[in-house]
């Protein structure tokens, strides 16, 4: 019985990870054909082993080369790790202040507070990242605003630039960030800072010696949840970045539904996810050694 | 009890010493709640303090106003001279020990202890020999780079108390240091804080429920109800001479037998039942000739035996209830009107050769000056 238990979370992982997972690299290590599917070698199991055999015999490494004769490839890798970690620290200075509030604030106030952080999930993603457009255009509301206020007397290109695909990624991923932090920061017991007052410091001395630290399983925490989808993003710089905003996952899309060319796209994918599964293991360990502490 | 205080350290009778705490006309309030009403206090240099009371009497916020973290809506607080308003907890030479100790829990024992002198103007230089003293005054040497975590209860309230006087404070706050301890520990602890009091020679102002705490390590013990101290004294008059029924219930165990004073004098009789021969005590402070007053006796200062004795007051009763205590054994006597009075008697003999059972008639017995006679 025990033993089922633990089974199913391995056969869910078994059955919609590591499956698609072999699926894809397999393609990836296939050859770009005019056929449906669009790749070769296809696996014929009617000729049994020497079929397998003269599949096997085609794979090859080639499309990972490929991706590393095309500069395009590691410049997008590079230029979404860019945006990925400026976006992440947007939404770490965005996201801090407001989960420190929250946990300041009035305990009847909070339930409020966590929902209005939360609403925004209530609404398709799409049809928000959509809402940008009309804010950030040429003759969206921002520019209005900034007009009839005097600060700009021509409307500034903002969207279709990297700035807006920060907001849009700051904007989209900041519950995760302000979440965790809450969470730890609700945790922290006051009279802590009471009695670094009563040891000698200001408050905000007591903020960045008591607070920061203890702080900082939940900024670990926002930052790796930002950090990793906002890697892979393709709707948000797709919608709102520019023809110059290079990410992976828009190349991705690109080589996919524009090339048809799945087996550079499957490779472009395989490294993606070998370049996730860092921060994702840096990840885990952090939540293991604050467990770890926590007992 | 601390040994300079039974050399005769008794600033506090001295007209001329100079207290290094004083509150006057102190008042706080909560909205519309009053938490401390117009208090009147000081507080001498060396002495061991106990603000001893009941859950919301007000305690906790009298320290948290010399620590800094309350303001006072009205009066003054003074230390060391200086009077105390508007300035905050990180500017007074006052260090806390909190009662959940709020150790750092991110910083090892060792620098948790260091974190206020890392914050002072004493030099890097000295830090760590400051930090290597208080280790060895709480005994934790070797466990200076251990985290909060991973030491026992008994060893993070020695932690919280080397912080809190690694800075050499003036005064030392400690709001229910012992309280997260078991009994054993927690008795082992009032010695040590004793001793520790003693060696640095620091001010000790101590925040407790527990009456007992409060007997063993005080020189002096405040008695505080509803925002008001009740009596400030040593631990042996607060027992011995409560000068309210309130005081005498609240610390130890007490009888108290009502009815109404009559022919006070240096001791006064009290009238308390149709037809009983009145009970004489000492006469304790505010009684009226012929107003309602109170008797008041500590149970081991009644004696109880089968055979009238020769005594000053002697009633007779019914033994309904024998509460063993392994070293001593409390008789509830019934008296003839109902009143239920308690007598304790170390068990010197074994329990089987006790002479004395439940529905036994007995003699209960004082002398004239064991029992002290109040106004209600």
């Amino acid at each position: 019985m025990r033993r089922l238990l633990i089974s199913i979370p391995y056969l869910w992982l078994l059955i919609l990870f590591l499956v698609p997972f072999g699926i894809v690299l397999k393609i990836a290590l296939s050859d770009v054909a005019l056929s449906i599917p669009p790749y070769t070698p296809q696996l014929d199991l009617s000729e049994g082993w020497t079929g397998f055999r003269a599949f096997w015999a085609e794979l090859d490494l080639e499309n990972f080369w490929f991706l590393t004769e095309d500069d395009l490839y590691w410049k997008a890798y590079l230029s979404s790790l860019k945006i990925a970690l400026i976006a992440t620290f947007l939404t770490l200075l965005v996201g801090f202040p407001i989960a420190y509030g929250m946990a300041n604030a009035p305990d009847h106030w909070r339930p409020t507070l966590m929902l209005l952080i939360i609403l925004p999930f209530w609404t398709s993603f799409l049809i928000r990242v959509y809402a940008w457009i009309g804010i950030l255009s040429n003759e969206g509301f921002l520019n209005q605003f900034l007009i009839w206020t005097g600060i700009i007397a021509e409307p500034a290109k903002i969207l279709n630039t990297d700035i807006a695909v920060y907001i849009g990624i700051v904007y989209t991923y900041l519950p995760f960030m302000v979440l965790p932090i809450y969470a730890t920061l609700e945790k922290l017991d006051g009279t802590l800072l009471e009695a670094a007052e009563d040891l000698g410091c200001t408050r905000i001395q007591a903020f960045w010696s008591v607070t920061a630290p203890l702080s900082k399983p939940g900024i670990i925490a926002g930052c790796f949840l930002v950090f990793i989808p906002a890697l892979g993003e393709f709707v948000i710089p797709s919608l709102l970045g520019g023809s110059d905003t290079l990410m992976i996952g828009k190349v991705l899309w690109e080589e996919f539904f524009s090339n048809r060319d799945w087996p550079v796209a499957s490779a472009v994918a395989v490294i993606l996810l070998l370049i996730l599964v860092v921060p994702i293991i840096l990840f885990q360990r952090n939540e293991q050694k604050q467990r770890e502490a926590e007992q | 009890m601390p040994s300079d205080h039974a050399s005769g350290f008794a600033p506090w009778e001295d007209a001329d010493a100079t207290p290094l705490i004083s509150f006057d006309g102190v008042t706080k309030r909560f909205g519309a709640f009053t938490a401390i009403d117009n208090i009147d206090l000081k507080i001498y240099p060396r002495e061991f303090f106990a603000l001893l009371g009941p859950s919301g009497c007000g305690k906790t916020t009298l320290m948290r106003m010399l620590g800094g973290f309350e303001d006072v809506t009205e009066g003054t607080i003074t230390i060391d001279g200086q009077n105390m308003a508007g300035i905050p907890a990180n500017k007074r030479a006052v260090n806390m020990m909190f009662q959940s100790y709020a150790l750092f829990p991110h910083l090892s024992v060792a620098d948790n202890i260091a974190f206020g002198l890392k914050r002072s103007d004493m030099p890097k230089s000295e830090i760590q020999g400051r930090v290597d003293e208080m280790l060895r005054l709480v005994q934790l040497q070797k466990f200076a780079k251990r985290k909060p975590h991973q030491i026992s209860g008994g060893q993070r309230q020695r932690v919280a108390l080397a912080r809190a006087l690694a800075k050499a404070p003036k005064l030392l706050l400690l709001d229910e240091p012992l309280g997260a301890l078991d009994k054993k520990l927690r008795q082992e602890t009032q010695f040590e804080l004793m001793d520790i009091q003693e060696k640095t020679g620091t001010t000790f102002v101590i925040v407790t429920h527990d009456q007992e705490e409060a007997m063993t390590v005080a020189s002096r013990i405040a008695v505080m109800d509803n925002g008001l101290l009740k009596q400030v004294d040593t631990p042996d008059r607060v027992y011995e001479t409560p000068n309210s029924v309130y005081v005498a219930d609240f610390i130890g165990d007490v009888n108290i037998i009502t009815g109404r004073a009559a022919e006070v004098g240096e001791k006064t009789q009290l009238i308390w039942a149709e037809g009983a021969t009145p009970i004489t005590g000492m006469t304790g402070s505010r009684v009226a000739q012929g107003e309602p007053a109170s008797f008041v006796i500590r149970p081991e200062k009644v004696s109880i035996n089968k055979t009238e004795p020769e005594a000053a007051n002697k009633v007779q009763g019914k033994v309904i209830d024998i509460a063993y205590l392994g070293n001593m054994s409390t008789y509830h006597v019934a008296l003839p009107d109902g009143t239920i009075v308690k007598s304790q008697t170390a068990n010197n003999r074994r329990i089987a050769r006790r002479d004395i059972t439940w529905e036994d008639q007995v003699w209960l017995s004082w002398t004239d000056t064991a029992g002290l006679v109040l106004r209600d």
